[in-house]
């Protein structure tokens, strides 16, 4: 689809993108200060870095370092720069700068995420609609009542039912770690090895799961009601063939509210990651945000929240962006309202 | 008279429920020949729409055709399945709907609609099909019509999206158009538009249609003849000017009396006691006979008076002298 | 169409009694017509029961070392233990804990904690929604954007990072012991945008009608106006959604405890136990693990089930 061919729908569409990209980045602002607010006031940044032996010097020298005399709004700012390059300080726990710390887990998760999110998308997007065209058959039937005790299941229980089933009983395929990974120097890949796509299999399930039994309830539901419509009785009144009705008509008219949640259920895959992870030792930001809390290591908290952040605003803005030039009702709507 | 482009037989549609088995088409029969306009009126939930739906194949389950004939052009048609129907739809039968502003797909374009109904239908190539879908546009009167083809439909006022869906139905030239209330949703300013371009695309082309709707004024402007409909059944089946000017059954004659015609002069409104049964609750004997002014003991008991040689489906039908009718 | 229940006259006679008149209701009767409803609420009931009268139905206190005996450790359900021979109906976990004694005690702590995070969010839900739809202008922007804000975010998330804050806070030697409470906290705040977003748009509705306009024109204060006549307007979706709640809040509980960011050792829940379970998982004592975790389905599924026919038998709209 293109995104409307003439000049006018494309200036219309940098403002309203600049407009969210604006409130994307108040967004940020405000999730800033609360990641500095902790940073800040949860216990006392001096003592963290300094150990039992110190000095008056020393507590002096950190404070400056720190800039913890300045104005707060001062503070706020330099917290602010400083997040903006990467530079969220040292971590309490190892002592190392958080970025980099950070940086070389980062793929882990976002490999994770990508395979369960795919999977999570294409799977719940078929299903879904298998089940609104097939709605009486009793595949269908058998479908949906399984995804409903699947909504129930917390995602918890399910790693460790696959863990039981795929590692102790059957002994196929790993239950920890990411298997053997290849260093690309700015990036470590499990794609390219055989024990690291294994390592991959359980966990991506275990994370796409709950997602792609929402994305499959919400397809079914949106094309049950789309299959309902005038326009859907017109076209096979014109005597359309049923996979012209159900693709071409039907689903494109599903997609729309579908990608809004769709785009919402990919951000929480990141943070349910870190269940995920944490079932199968699996060595992303999730594990590492986990113990940092139990450690209360603050910087580390900092970092995710502001990495998180930064992902799910993101998504939502590409999301927003994506429903614009798919549904051309929506750029009508939005010139009147202007 | 040629044989008729549209033969229905004794159709009956019906749907089971819990509460028993509902029969919104009950023996219905009537004929539309080609170029001929039929006005189908009743109230709603008359069954009107319904035996539209059972034409083109497209009732909605659980209700389905259990009894009767359907011919299109010198083809049974009610037993078709699946594939075989669908080709008909679009390509021999073409449908316009009530409400343009639902009818169509709002993220295809209107040409997008229009080729790929052609290419289903019609062995001709893409560009040839664009050709004809700006004729065919222009032809139910959009101006400009080759720069409007590449526009969605929300671009297009209630009045000019109905002219598309009419260009829909008749694109791949179909010999029977179904109207089902194609102008009800419509601006009153617009209703007449609509409907005299439908009158004149189906003149010119020889196509027959069914024009399904409740409004009597409609059925006087347009049809040639006009079948009453009353709670599933078939009232009375005549000539427009004869069943307007000299109904012969009673209910046709109460809803003649409680529409205000200006070709009837002014008289007063009268009004039908009572309202017409539910299909859960069908009366024994003639349907309308709890509200009829002329109801005996036969008319409880007949479950179905038929129209032997006259017009109405009545054990006693309104007679009108000749000046009366003239 | 429903075929409403035929009332036998001498029934209809006689004044109704309050049963009479609770079991004729369309909620009742719509509940007896429908199996899922029943056993759900059932399964939810003996949760409950169970939970509270934990101390008087557990064979063992879990928690009292002078009743655990070492020797008791890894029994196996059902079967007597090889050295003490003693019998454990869920068998014992590596201290020779009683295994269901445990579960009826995570139950306790799982369901408190989730009913709690329910109570706290619905408190502050609600007076955040009344405030905001009954006050409007900027207290009502205020809520309506940290509401926005909040809801980006997953509710489990937010709670893991209150819980994180709050542990900084607390100081080191009561960590244990706040814990439980800090749980509560963080899950309630997690929670409450929903309760507050239902009863600010019902508000907005109400407070237009005219009984409100008339409660102002005699002179009623706003306060008693929001709780006496606005309220009352907006329990039943509130119910709906505190039941729908429930559910995530114990799965949400359950989740933290897991990931040993939530109830300690100290006072397991049912989450606490499945964590430790799940070390014995490759050794071959799957006990310890399964039975935690079934109670925990069992509970999350009932009520998941029970919010469910709630939402449809009282309010088709809420859909």
């Amino acid at each position: 689809m293109t995104l409307g061919g003439d000049c006018r729908n494309c200036r219309l569409m940098l403002a309203y993108a600049l407009r969210r990209v604006l409130q994307s980045f108040l967004v940020l602002l405000v999730v800033g200060l609360v990641a500095f607010s902790m940073f800040r006031f949860v216990g006392d940044p001096v003592d963290n870095l300094l150990g039992q032996e110190r000095t008056q010097e020393d507590i002096e020298r950190v404070r400056a370092d720190l800039g913890l005399d300045d104005p707060f709004l001062v503070q706020y700012w330099t917290f602010l720069k400083k997040a903006a390059t990467g530079d969220f300080g040292l971590s309490y726990r190892q002592a190392r700068p958080v970025g980099d710390i950070i940086a070389e887990r980062a793929p882990a998760t976002l490999e994770l995420a990508l395979v369960s999110g795919t999977m999570a998308i294409f799977f719940g997007v078929v299903l879904g609609i298998f089940t609104a065209i097939r709605r009486d058959g009793w595949v269908a039937n058998v479908i949906m009542s399984t995804s409903l005790i699947g909504v129930s299941l917390p995602t918890f229980l399910i790693g460790i039912l696959l863990i039981y089933l795929f590692s102790v009983e059957l002994g196929w395929l790993p239950s920890f770690g990411r298997g053997e990974v290849v260093d690309l120097g700015w990036w470590t890949t499990g794609f390219l090895t055989a024990s690291g796509l294994k390592a991959l299999i359980l966990p991506s399930i275990t994370l796409g799961l709950y997602q792609m039994t929402l994305i499959m309830r919400l397809v079914r539901s949106e094309m049950l009601e789309v299959l309902r419509a005038d326009y859907i009785r017109f076209a096979r009144a014109r005597g359309l063939r049923e996979k012209s009705v159900n693709f071409r008509h039907a689903l494109k008219n599903t997609l729309v509210p579908v990608i809004t949640v769709t785009g919402l259920q990919l951000g929480s895959i990141i943070a349910f990651a870190i269940i995920t992870e944490t079932v199968f030792q699996w060595p992303g930001v999730g594990l590492l945000f986990i113990n940092a809390i139990q450690f209360v290591d603050i910087p580390v908290m900092a970092a995710y929240l502001m990495l998180i952040s930064v992902m799910f605003v993101g998504i939502n803005l590409v999301v927003d962006l994506l429903y614009f030039a798919i549904d051309p009702r929506l750029r009508a709507d939005r010139t009147k309202a202007h | 008279m040629s044989d008729p482009v549209l033969s229905i037989r004794d159709l009956t549609v019906e749907i089971p429920t819990r509460g028993g088995l509902l029969r919104p088409v009950d023996q219905v029969s009537y004929d539309i020949a080609k170029g001929e306009i039929l006005g189908v009126v009743g109230e709603s939930g008359a069954g009107k729409s319904m035996a539209g739906n059972a034409v083109i194949g497209l009732l909605n389950r659980p209700a389905k055709i259990t009894g009767g004939e359907i011919w299109l052009n010198g083809t049974r048609i009610d037993k078709l399945q699946g594939e075989n129907m669908r080709r008909l739809r679009g390509k021999d039968i073409g449908m316009v709907f009530q409400d343009p502003l639902t009818s169509l797909n709002p993220l295809l374009t209107i040409g997008d609609q229009l080729t790929e109904t052609m290419l289903q239908h019609l062995s001709i190539t893409q560009t040839e099909a664009r050709k004809r879908a700006i004729a065919a546009l222009e032809e139910v009167g959009i101006p400009a019509a080759s720069e409007r083809l590449d526009s969605y439909p929300h671009e297009f006022s209630g009045g000019m999206r109905q002219r598309v869906v009419i260009a829909l139905a008749l694109c791949a030239e179909p010999s029977l158009i179904i109207a089902d209330e194609p102008t009800t949703a419509l601006d009153v300013s617009v209703q007449a538009q609509i409907i005299a371009l439908l009158k004149r695309l189906c003149r010119d082309r020889g196509t027959a249609v069914m024009l399904i709707t409740h409004d009597m004024g409609v059925i006087a402007e347009t049809a040639d003849r006009v079948a009453v409909m009353y709670a599933g059944r078939l009232a009375e089946l005549g000539p427009v000017r004869e069943v307007i000017t000299a109904p012969e059954h009673p209910y046709t004659d109460g809803l003649m009396g409680s529409t205000p015609l200006a070709s009837k002069g002014l008289k007063r409104l009268r009004q039908i006691p009572g309202s017409m049964p539910r299909l859960t609750a069908m009366p024994t004997g003639c349907a309308f006979h709890p509200r009829c002014p002329k109801a005996q003991d036969i008319c409880r008991h007949d479950p179905r008076p038929r129209r032997d040689g006259g017009r109405a489906a009545c054990h006693f039908p309104i007679t009108h002298s000749a000046e009366e009718t003239a | 169409m429903t075929d409403l229940p035929q009332i036998p006259p001498q029934v209809r006679a006689k004044a109704p009694s309050r049963f009479t008149r609770a079991w004729d209701s369309d909620f009742a009767y719509q509940f007896r017509r429908s199996p899922v409803a029943i056993i759900s609420f059932t399964v939810v009931l003996v949760l409950v029961l169970a939970a509270i009268f934990a101390p008087l139905i557990a064979p063992y206190d879990p928690f009292d070392p002078a009743s655990l005996n070492l020797m008791n450790g890894f029994s196996k359900p059902m079967e007597p233990n090889a050295f003490t021979g003693d019998v454990f109906w869920l068998g014992t976990d590596d201290q020779g804990r009683d295994v269901f004694s445990t579960i009826l005690y995570g139950l306790r702590i799982s369901l408190f904690v989730g009913a709690a995070a329910v109570a706290f969010a619905m408190v502050l839900g609600i007076t955040l929604g009344l405030l905001a739809g009954y006050v409007g202008g900027w207290v009502e922007t205020i809520i309506m954007r940290v509401a926005d804000v909040q809801l980006t975010f997953p509710a489990i998330l937010v709670a893991m990072l209150i819980f994180g804050i709050a542990k900084g806070i607390t100081p080191v030697e009561y960590r244990d012991q706040m814990a439980i409470w800090v749980l509560i906290v963080a899950i309630g705040l997690s929670d409450w945008v929903q309760f507050a977003r239902v009863v600010r748009g019902a508000t907005l509705v109400e407070k237009n009608k005219e009984y409100v306009q008339a409660a102002r024109l005699i002179g009623r204060g706003s306060g008693a106006i929001m709780l006496r006549h606005i309220l009352p307007n907006v329990l039943s979706p509130v119910l709906v959604i505190a039941t729908i709640s429930l559910a995530l809040a114990i799965i949400a509980e359950a989740t933290l405890s897991f990931l040993g960011v939530g109830a300690p050792p100290t006072q397991p829940s049912l989450g606490t136990l499945i964590r430790i379970g799940q070390g014995f998982l490759f050794s071959g004592e799957w006990w310890i693990l399964l039975f935690p975790a079934a109670t925990l389905l069992a509970l999350a599924l009932a009520v998941n089930l029970l919010g469910d026919w709630l939402r449809d038998a009282l309010n088709p709209k809420l859909r």
